[in-house]
């Protein structure tokens, strides 16, 4: 662990303050829990690397050859592409999704912060309340509502529930009040403007980095959910690639060799971490929000 | 702001912890605005069109499907009608004995994992908020990768790891002779709570770090001055001070708890039997389902979000006893 060598300019005057022992056991037991976390995606990694059939062979902790191009070729031809197909079904269902979610959330968060209105609390209530139930609880009715009307089978089965967030809004309002001062809406009216015009060119910039925060929240989210569309989508090529892959692996090796479950589990939690390592001041700003409440 | 003074990227997180300091309790909120119906309708309007029809909606719908009895005529010719009955599903699931056993089952499976999970998630956040911690970067970015792998992928990979043939655990545990059933019948809820605690630990733990980090310097330099040890300082200043995130990721978590689905679903196939169809609540539900019987998977639910319902509504009653925020 060659950056825990690094002194800790932030805190000027730390390694006077504490023990070798103190640093020493801090640090054991940090590097043991990050051993704890990371121990299973490197197995992932590792297993990737290696030549196509061999990858529950050895003790899957080390290298052993070089497969990976031929893993991934492996996995573009298998049943036509499909496995690109689903990537793509969850980019967009969960970009769609995660988009018009934030620019609603915001736009109720904004009106709940900013403006007085009779109702105003029995509303910022049932948000709240509805944050409190456990959401996997509405994909049974939702399934029978969408049989009802012919909906099955349509990427609506899955788009139109997932844009609604209550804890979205309920963030939302919390970074209004917090991030768009009164003074400058006040200064907007003076100058003439409508509301919603206040709102898209001044509110909205100053909300900027917090509504970043709710559209990757809610993106994992999206891509999280696995049971809806499982139920709302038989056809597989309308499919995200959390049920396509579980698909496979329900097929125990017959239908679709095992390695590709494992190739196709890394390469489907690559972009998610590239996101949260990329944009790691956002989603640390909205946990601190939340922390703060 | 947070305690550490010197962080490049902090602006963001500076507009959110900021509110704080900006808007002192006391400051009077005059300036917000009496709106007419037509903004009104223009800013909450298809939040509130799509939250009825996704939420409120789905709620009735299940709430009153409850109340029906399917019934089916003898020889199963005619399709199945249904009649008005509002207690037969519910005593139906009181005295369903894999409803219940799977109530139970998600109830132990909370008591005992989340109290563990948040005691982790302390824990760590204490010793990364302490002064002697090092690579605070690198330790914060591990504990939360986890948290951006979806359910079911993180399930997946623990399948690996679990599977009989080729678990890397089992192989390192192989020269000192040990060998762990994990689809035991007694182990297997504990390899299950085994992947959410990996997935929502370090979620938890960057919660309360965050909530540690707003503690005033002058607070903790103060408890220094009178001679306090870091322990000292740790209870008795700083487990207070993040109480009210502790409350919030407990209701959050039993929550979680009570939604298990993902991570035993996909462990089903290869658990030679140890997760049943029923293994939880939901999936109680879902069996239902299949069994063509709606109105009886709607109870379940209902029993079950109105068992979170009351306990989230206790846990914060008796949580918020004696607090004055």
């Amino acid at each position: 662990m060659t950056a825990a060598d690094i002194p800790d300019t932030s805190r000027p005057g730390a390694g006077r303050e504490t023990t070798m022992a103190s640093r020493a056991v801090t640090l054991s037991l940090l590097l043991v829990s990050t051993v704890y976390f990371l121990f299973p995606l490197w197995w992932l990694l590792v297993s990737v690397t290696k030549p196509f059939g061999r990858q529950f062979s050895g003790n899957g902790l080390w290298f052993d050859g070089f497969g990976l191009f031929e893993n991934i070729s492996r996995l573009t031809e298998q049943n036509d592409g499909i496995f690109w197909r689903w990537m793509l079904n969850s980019v967009l269902y969960c970009g769609i999704g995660a988009l018009a979610g934030t620019l609603l959330s915001a736009m109720a968060g904004y009106l709940l912060a900013k403006y007085r209105f009779r109702g105003r609390n029995a509303l910022f209530g049932t948000v709240l309340a509805a944050v409190l139930i456990p959401k996997i609880l509405f994909t049974l009715p939702l399934y029978l509502m969408f049989s009802g009307i012919g909906l099955i089978d349509n990427p609506l089965a899955v788009l139109l529930p997932s844009i609604v967030s209550p804890f979205g809004v309920y963030l939302a309002r919390i970074f209004a009040a917090q991030s768009v001062p009164d003074e400058v809406i006040e200064a907007g009216r003076l100058d003439g403007a409508s509301e919603f015009r206040i709102f898209r060119t001044v509110a909205l910039p100053m909300m900027l980095p917090a509504l970043v925060t709710i559209f990757l929240f809610q993106f994992v989210d999206i891509w999280n959910n696995y049971l809806l569309p499982a139920m709302v989508l038989s056809d597989d090529r309308l499919q995200p690639v959390t049920v396509g892959l579980v698909g496979w692996n329900a097929s125990h090796g017959v239908a679709v060799p095992a390695p590709l479950v494992v190739i196709g589990s890394l390469v489907s939690v690559v972009p998610l971490i590239v996101a949260f390592v990329a944009l790691q001041r956002f989603w640390r700003a909205g946990m601190t929000a939340g922390a703060v409440k | 702001m947070g305690r550490e003074p010197v962080r490049p990227t902090g602006t963001a997180e500076q507009t959110a912890a900021a509110p704080k300091r900006a808007a002192p309790p006391g400051r009077r909120r005059g300036r917000e605005t009496a709106l007419g119906l037509r903004t009104l309708l223009l800013f909450g309007g298809p939040f509130a069109v799509l939250f009825a029809a996704m939420y409120i909606a789905p709620l009735l719908y299940a709430t009153v499907s409850s109340l029906f009895v399917v019934k089916r005529s003898g020889l199963g010719l005619a399709p199945p009608t249904r009649e008005f009955e509002p207690l037969h599903n519910f005593a139906q699931a009181f005295g369903d004995h894999d409803f219940l056993g799977a109530l139970a089952r998600v109830g132990l499976f909370a008591v005992v994992q989340v109290p563990l999970m948040l005691g982790v998630a302390l824990g760590l956040a204490l010793l990364l908020d302490s002064r002697s911690a090092r690579a605070k970067g690198f330790f914060r970015l591990g504990a939360f990768l986890p948290y951006a792998i979806p359910g079911v992928s993180a399930a997946l990979v623990w399948s690996f790891m679990y599977s009989s043939e080729s678990s890397p655990i089992n192989h390192l545990l192989e020269p000192l002779g040990v060998r762990i059933p994990f689809f035991a019948d007694g182990a297997v809820l504990w390899s299950v709570a085994n992947i959410v605690t990996w997935s929502w630990t370090g979620y938890n733990m960057i919660i309360i770090y965050s909530a540690l980090q707003t503690i005033p310097a002058e607070v903790l330099e103060a408890a220094k001055m009178d001679g306090a040890s870091a322990l000292r300082i740790a209870w008795s200043v700083k487990i207070p001070a993040v109480r009210s995130s502790l409350v919030l990721t407990t209701v959050f978590s039993i929550i979680g708890s009570a939604q298990l689905f993902n991570e035993p679903a996909v462990l089903q196939p290869i658990s030679g039997g140890a997760i049943s169809s029923a293994f939880t609540p939901i999936m109680s539900a879902q069996a239902a389902v299949a069994a063509g019987n709606y109105p009886y998977a709607a109870a379940q639910s209902v029993v079950l979000a109105l068992t979170v319902g009351v306990l989230s509504f206790v846990f914060f009653k008796l949580t918020s006893r004696g607090e004055n925020a």
